[in-house]
């Protein structure tokens, strides 16, 4: 309802007496004109603009800076789910040339990368050096570990439902005991990145009414003092429309300013961790650098910047303006 | 700028109008008159007579409680907020007070008007030039209104009146503040205006500078129009 108000009030602002040529032009001239001129206002009194801006660079830039942090853990991750494997466990009593064959038989399969056998003896062996255990395994009779065929799965493959489908087939072969899929972490690790991007949304939604708040509280501020401006301007004509332009321009700004803030507060914190990262990445053997912030987030930051910077005008004005009228 | 051309219609008509505010003071009671468009009046009356509660409802800033105010056509009492605004453009209001923004030059408060109402560049510094020669302050565009003395300030407060030509001129009190030469300089504005047609109502309670100027006289006493006639036929009744 209100949305029709402002439309009809806008055409009102277009000159009605004399004027035959330039309308639109003129209407678009003092759009730019105000658009413009907000903005020195602003100028003229930098700290104050200086704060608000950075008090909603910081409200942003903190989902922003997470944001782009669970972005670097999901890429990670998504690296780490190309290593998932599967094991096989075989039957204790399967012999060496049936394992052999049944190895062959499971390069052959779509969708898997390699085969790497682990016999009873190496199991032993490797169970001994890494666990600790190797007395104890002295005094048992026999090798309790079973043989294991390590299955890879190709680059395609290394899907969860892919996955789940290939572990199904496997579990079917006459000697496999049990077949266990080694990426159980892998998914946990993307439900805990999904509690922190749900996080992330919760925490921005707060934000963002903090930023409603503190844009709302500075144009109602500016509203007050302009107010003797106001009522001189309403006594010669002016529509709602044209008085609340310059406030609205001021709250875009104020968004764009916080927007840009952000941005760079961001940017400059993961210039910051970059380095300690990248040597991080390089004790682990491993490519992985940290990204920054893609096209697509820095659009959103500054289009949900400029939003709420809006919206928090748009409100102050809507429940001031209409107080201030001539008497 | 119609009624001009329309000699039936007045450009002010006040029909049986009271003013009851919330507190129940009545400031009118039963104001009729009209002003034929180009005539020039004074209104007149003691403080809290009812001359500001009267131009406050011809700009449409206060509504009538019963009765009718017809401006140039429109009744005012049915008249929506969305259209005060073009009802205000064919006013131009002159205040006591000035009412200028003190933060920009004598040439952006004149020109506040054209802009509002959207006039392109050109025209808006061409118009707010001719303004401020009319009243005698071209070389004065680019000064702070605070550097100006009080009838300077009156009068830029009177080219923004009239910039963008309006049928109708109101102005309250006008001369408050200003010694008589200068609120002599001041009506002979509003005269000029009304000999090139404008319908002219200046409330004041100035009763030298009116005796001196022979025009159409409204008097207020206690919210009722006590006498409606000629300067000097009323003060020719007094005597």
């Amino acid at each position: 309802m209100k949305r029709t108000r402002v439309k009809k009030t806008d055409t009102e602002d277009r000159p009605r007496l004399g004027q035959p040529r330039g309308k639109v032009s003129a209407y678009f001239t003092h759009h730019l004109w105000v658009l413009v001129s907000s903005l020195g206002a602003l100028w003229r009194t930098p700290w104050a603009t200086l704060m608000t801006a950075a008090v909603i660079g910081i409200a942003l830039a903190l989902p922003a800076g997470l944001h782009v942090l669970l972005q670097n853990v999901q890429q990670l991750s998504t690296g780490w789910e190309g290593t998932a494997q599967m094991s096989l466990f075989l039957k204790q009593d399967v012999p060496e040339k049936r394992i052999q064959s049944l190895a062959g038989e499971l390069r052959r399969w779509d969708g898997v990368a390699e085969v790497r056998y682990i016999s009873r003896e190496q199991a032993l062996a490797e169970f001994r050096e890494l666990s600790g255990f190797g007395e104890a395994l002295d005094s048992l009779d026999e090798n309790p570990l079973p043989a294991v065929l390590v299955l890879r799965p190709t680059a395609e493959a290394a899907k969860p439902a892919q996955m789940e489908l290939l572990l199904g087939r496997v579990q079917k072969l006459e000697p496999v005991d049990l077949a266990q899929l080694d990426m159980e972490w892998v998914r946990r690790l993307s439900g805990i990145i999904e509690v922190g991007k749900r996080g992330v949304l919760l925490l921005g939604g707060l934000l963002a009414l903090a930023i409603l708040l503190v844009v709302g509280n500075t144009i109602r501020l500016t509203i007050l003092s302009r107010r003797q401006e106001i009522v001189v301007t309403k006594l010669i004509g002016a529509t709602n429309a044209f008085i609340r332009r310059p406030f609205l321009y001021t709250g875009f700004w104020y968004g764009l300013m916080g927007a840009v803030l952000a941005w760079l507060l961001v940017a400059i914190l993961l210039g910051l961790l970059r380095a300690p990262v990248n040597q991080l990445s390089f004790l682990y053997n491993s490519e992985f650098s940290l990204g920054g912030l893609d096209l697509e987030t820095v659009m959103v930051l500054l289009g949900s910047g400029v939003a709420l910077g809006l919206l928090g005008s748009w409100l102050a004005v809507g429940k001031h303006l209409q107080a201030i009228e001539p008497s | 700028m119609r009624g001009r051309l329309n000699v039936q219609r007045p450009m002010i008509k006040f029909d049986n109008v009271n003013k009851r505010y919330a507190g129940g003071h009545e400031a009118l009671s039963g104001v009729s008159f009209h002003l034929a468009p180009g005539e020039m009046a004074f209104l007149t009356g003691h403080s809290g007579a009812g001359k500001s509660s009267l131009l406050k409802l011809i700009a449409c800033i206060e509504r009538a409680s019963r009765g009718n105010v017809i401006i140039d056509g429109q009744n005012l009492t049915r008249l929506k907020n969305r259209h005060i605004p073009a009802l205000r453009r064919k006013i131009g209001v002159v205040f006591q007070s000035h009412n200028l923004l003190y933060d920009r030059t004598v040439f952006d408060n004149v020109a506040l008007p054209l802009i509002i109402a959207g006039y392109h560049q050109n025209e808006v510094g061409r118009r707010v030039r001719a303004a401020l020669d009319k009243v005698g302050l071209l070389g004065k565009e680019r000064l702070m209104p605070v550097t100006l003395s009080g009838g300077e300030q009156q009068r830029v407060g009177i080219a923004r009146a009239v910039v963008n030509r309006p049928p109708l001129l109101l102005a309250d009190e006008p001369t408050g503040n200003l010694d008589p030469e200068l609120s002599r300089e001041i009506m002979g504005l509003f005269e000029q205006f009304n000999q090139v047609g404008v319908t002219v109502l200046v409330a004041t309670h100035d009763h030298d500078l009116i005796a001196q100027l022979d025009h159409r006289l409204l008097i207020l006493k206690q919210g009722r129009l006590e006498r409606d006639g000629q300067t000097a036929e009323l003060q020719a009744q007094k005597q």
